[in-house]
């Protein structure tokens, strides 16, 4: 579909905003929470928050679930009763304020639940999510979506991207089908497309690495002792998995009280000690090297060989949250220069 | 300052110690903990405000304790980490060179874990009137409210465990919560799953810790999960005398004075 | 309307207490049917999160309940154990559960009487408090009953 280029006013902006609400849809966006800036549903435009870079956690919950039901059971004498959640009804939800990296991320996500194998729930709770993205006019060191095939005005992932303009107006973009059809239901909100450029109005974020060059350095880097050095001060504590956009590692939980149970699918982290423990009792990653390893090599190597995208977008929240500081732009920009 | 690198460059160069654990600068304008094996590299050590990281996480981590003997930077919080370590036998006079740190950024040597206690015993925990102030506060809460103010507050948790992580005194190879047979605290990150947790968090550490709030530093969501600690800290020292780590006294849940007083057992 | 019948779970060791209401049976002295009492070999052994599943599962109170200080079978069991409620009775205040629901006692094999008048003040007790249902929201326990599942 070609892209349609729009005007919207800051004043219709919360009109479609308000809109959205109005008719139903559960809407999630920036919130501000003490220090931090988190996504979370919102009921009213002034919950959203403004000036912030990306969110600390992700918004990759609205279609992996921190904890998600997969089925639920009932047994009785004569059989066994199974509910499956797949069946369920799943809201329409709109992600209103996610930035071009947080959209390009449902990417990944969505090719790692459609292998060799199609994820029923998430693939339903992706069809009823329509992504509103806003492009970014901050960055900060931690960013590196330019690195990664994305930008601060990327439109990827996005059904719709805002890109704030001089006056305070913005620019939208429409990328997809479903965004056109929010534009029809709310023609009256969209004018014609407005004469001042996008590229003035993003941040500048340089490219720190060339994501091909590493892609194929890291084919012969297994044995070597970065990922030891790299990692050391690393505490094994999985943030970085579960603030990143990306990271789909789950595990799956049955909560039984007697002849009922809930299966759960819960969030996990590679870089836990015990993620690839085996039942035997031996660990084939059993040092944080090798599962600092793992993380990049899964994210730079292997992800882009079985489908084409990396594993990672770039937005630098991993390395915000790491309480001990490990950086991943660091390590990658070390794995270019030698 | 100085006077430290220098003490770490020496320990390094005799081979007393194979790698130093310290404070260096990092992303940002934030610092990380860095291992140096090399002297010529111990002037990247720093100490500053930002030095907030409790490294004594690090004295019980296999690949850490793969590199060798280590001397570790240590800042009050840090020592008293040393301490209860020391008073859990989790680590040994000859294990560890302690390199304690003033907030002036001026090394001060000690010999042995007693040397340690005795210069905590003028630096004793104190929990800062504005947590005291908030947990009165949520004291005064009636007890439904209290309740829907818990849930709410750990809403956010994912059950990432960097609370656990980060936690020095949290050094069990194996957590209760990674074993399935039973699966005793839920993993999943509802309501009762986040509330187990934390109960069964600050209960692990009732009278262990010693207020370095690494806890909540590395939880990424802003969880003041450190209130929980610090009350309970509170509730060492009103029911059972003073807290803080000690040589001479055990923990308090591993022991017991048959002279304890309660006043709701009828 | 049914009258609110508390559902009351009794941890109890297996020495003292466990003896104590033996013999409140034995002596055929009638107390309230509420109680589900669960036999431990020492009040040492409980685990402080089985009070907190008990609330999970539905029930409204719990009591708790072993041999007097000094007279613990293993000796020093009851002691640890009365270290470990009144820290753990402190953090369950802070959260906002009801300490109220929680009924600690010392009942030797010779308390009969005091084993009935326990279960009986308590189950009065939680009789006035009503059932437990904000724990029991929490734990998904009333969404459980509701949905059959």
């Amino acid at each position: 579909m070609q892209t349609e280029n729009y005007l919207i006013r800051k004043s219709s902006l919360e009109k479609l905003f308000n809109n959205l609400i109005g008719s139903g849809k559960v809407v999630y966006a920036p919130k501000t929470k003490s220090d931090r800036t988190l996504f979370d549903k919102v009921q009213a435009f002034g919950e959203i928050a403004e000036n912030y870079i990306v969110t600390t956690n992700s918004a990759k919950a609205v279609t992996f679930p921190r904890t998600e039901k997969l089925f639920s059971y009932h047994k009785s004498k004569e059989s066994t009763e199974i509910t499956d959640a797949a069946n369920s009804a799943f809201p329409d939800v709109v992600l209103w304020g996610t930035r071009p990296c947080d959209a390009a991320a449902f990417i990944p996500m969505t090719n790692t639940f459609n292998g060799e194998f199609q994820d029923i729930i998430y693939n339903k709770r992706r069809e009823k999510l329509l992504i509103l993205s806003f492009s970014c006019k901050l960055s900060d060191e931690y960013c590196f979506c330019t690195s990664v095939n994305s930008g601060p005005g990327n439109t990827a992932g996005s059904d719709i991207l805002f890109t704030k303009l001089s006056d305070g107006d913005y620019l939208a973009e429409v990328i997809t089908e479903k965004g056109q059809l929010l534009v029809k239901e709310n023609s009256v909100l969209f004018e014609s497309k407005p004469e001042e450029a996008k590229e003035p109005n993003l941040a500048v974020v340089a490219a720190k690495f060339n994501q091909q060059e590493i892609q194929a350095k890291l084919q012969n880097l297994f044995e070597n002792p970065v990922w030891d050095e790299k990692s050391r001060a690393c505490l094994g504590c999985g943030s970085c998995s579960y603030v990143c956009p990306v990271c789909s590692c789950f595990d799956i939980q049955d909560e039984a009280h007697g002849n009922k149970g809930t299966r759960l699918r819960c969030w996990d982290s590679c870089g836990y000690g015990l993620f690839t423990m085996h039942t035997s009792g031996h660990n084939p990653r059993n040092s944080q090297g090798a599962r600092w390893r793992q993380r990049i090599l899964h994210k730079f190597l292997y992800m882009p060989n079985k489908s084409k995208v990396a594993g990672c977008v770039g937005c630098g929240r991993c390395s915000r949250s790491c309480p001990a500081d490990i950086n991943i732009l660091e390590t990658l920009t070390f794995l270019q220069e030698g | 300052m100085n006077e430290l690198i220098q003490k770490a460059a020496n320990l390094l160069e005799t081979n007393s110690v194979q790698v130093v654990i310290g404070y260096g600068n990092g992303s940002a304008n934030r610092t990380r903990a860095i291992f140096i094996t090399q002297s010529s590299d111990c002037e990247k050590l720093i100490f500053d405000s930002r030095c907030v990281h409790n490294l004594a996480v690090y004295l019980t981590k296999q690949e850490i304790k793969n590199l060798g003997k280590p001397a570790i930077i240590a800042p009050i919080p840090v020592l008293r980490s040393i301490l209860q370590l020391a008073s859990e036998k989790q680590i040994t006079e000859n294990d560890i060179v302690v390199l304690g740190v003033t907030p002036e950024s001026t090394l001060v040597n000690f010999d042995s874990f007693a040397a340690i206690e005795a210069y905590l015993s003028t630096h004793r925990i104190e929990i800062e009137e504005k947590y005291k102030k908030t947990i009165e506060i949520i004291r005064s809460m009636p007890v439904s409210e209290r309740f829907a103010y818990w849930v709410k507050e750990l809403e956010p948790c994912f059950k990432c465990y960097a609370c656990r992580s980060a936690c020095p005194l949290c050094y069990c190879t194996r957590c209760t919560v990674e074993n399935n047979q039973p699966q005793w605290i839920p993993v999943a990150s509802h309501s009762l799953g986040n509330l187990e947790w934390h109960i069964m968090r600050a209960m692990h550490l009732a009278g262990r810790c010693t207020d370095c709030e690494a806890c909540y530093n590395a939880c990424p969501m802003g969880i003041p999960i450190h209130l929980l600690t610090k009350s309970m800290l509170q509730d060492v020292s009103e029911n059972f005398g003073t807290y803080g780590p000690s040589l001479d006294r055990e923990n308090t849940l591993s022991s017991f004075n048959p002279d304890d007083k309660e006043s709701f057992i009828r | 309307m049914t009258e609110f019948e508390p559902k009351i779970v009794a941890f109890v060791c297996n020495w003292c207490t466990y003896a104590g209401a033996d013999l409140t049976g034995t002596s055929r002295i009638k107390y309230a049917q509420n109680v589900k009492i669960i036999r431990f070999p020492c009040t040492g052994r409980i685990d402080f999160m089985l009070l907190l599943k008990a609330f999970g599962e539905g029930a409204d109170g719990v009591i708790v309940s072993g041999c007097h200080p000094n007279d613990c079978h293993y000796t020093s069991g009851n002691f640890h154990a009365r270290r470990r409620w009144i820290m753990f009775r402190g953090l369950l205040d802070l959260l906002g559960i009801d300490i109220r629901r929680i009924q600690y006692s010392w009942v030797s094999a010779a308390e009969g009487a005091k084993w009935a008048d326990i279960v009986n003040s308590t189950v009065n007790t939680i009789r006035e408090l009503g059932p437990y249902t904000d724990y029991a929201k929490v734990a998904g326990y009333l969404e459980k009953e509701a949905n059959n599942e």
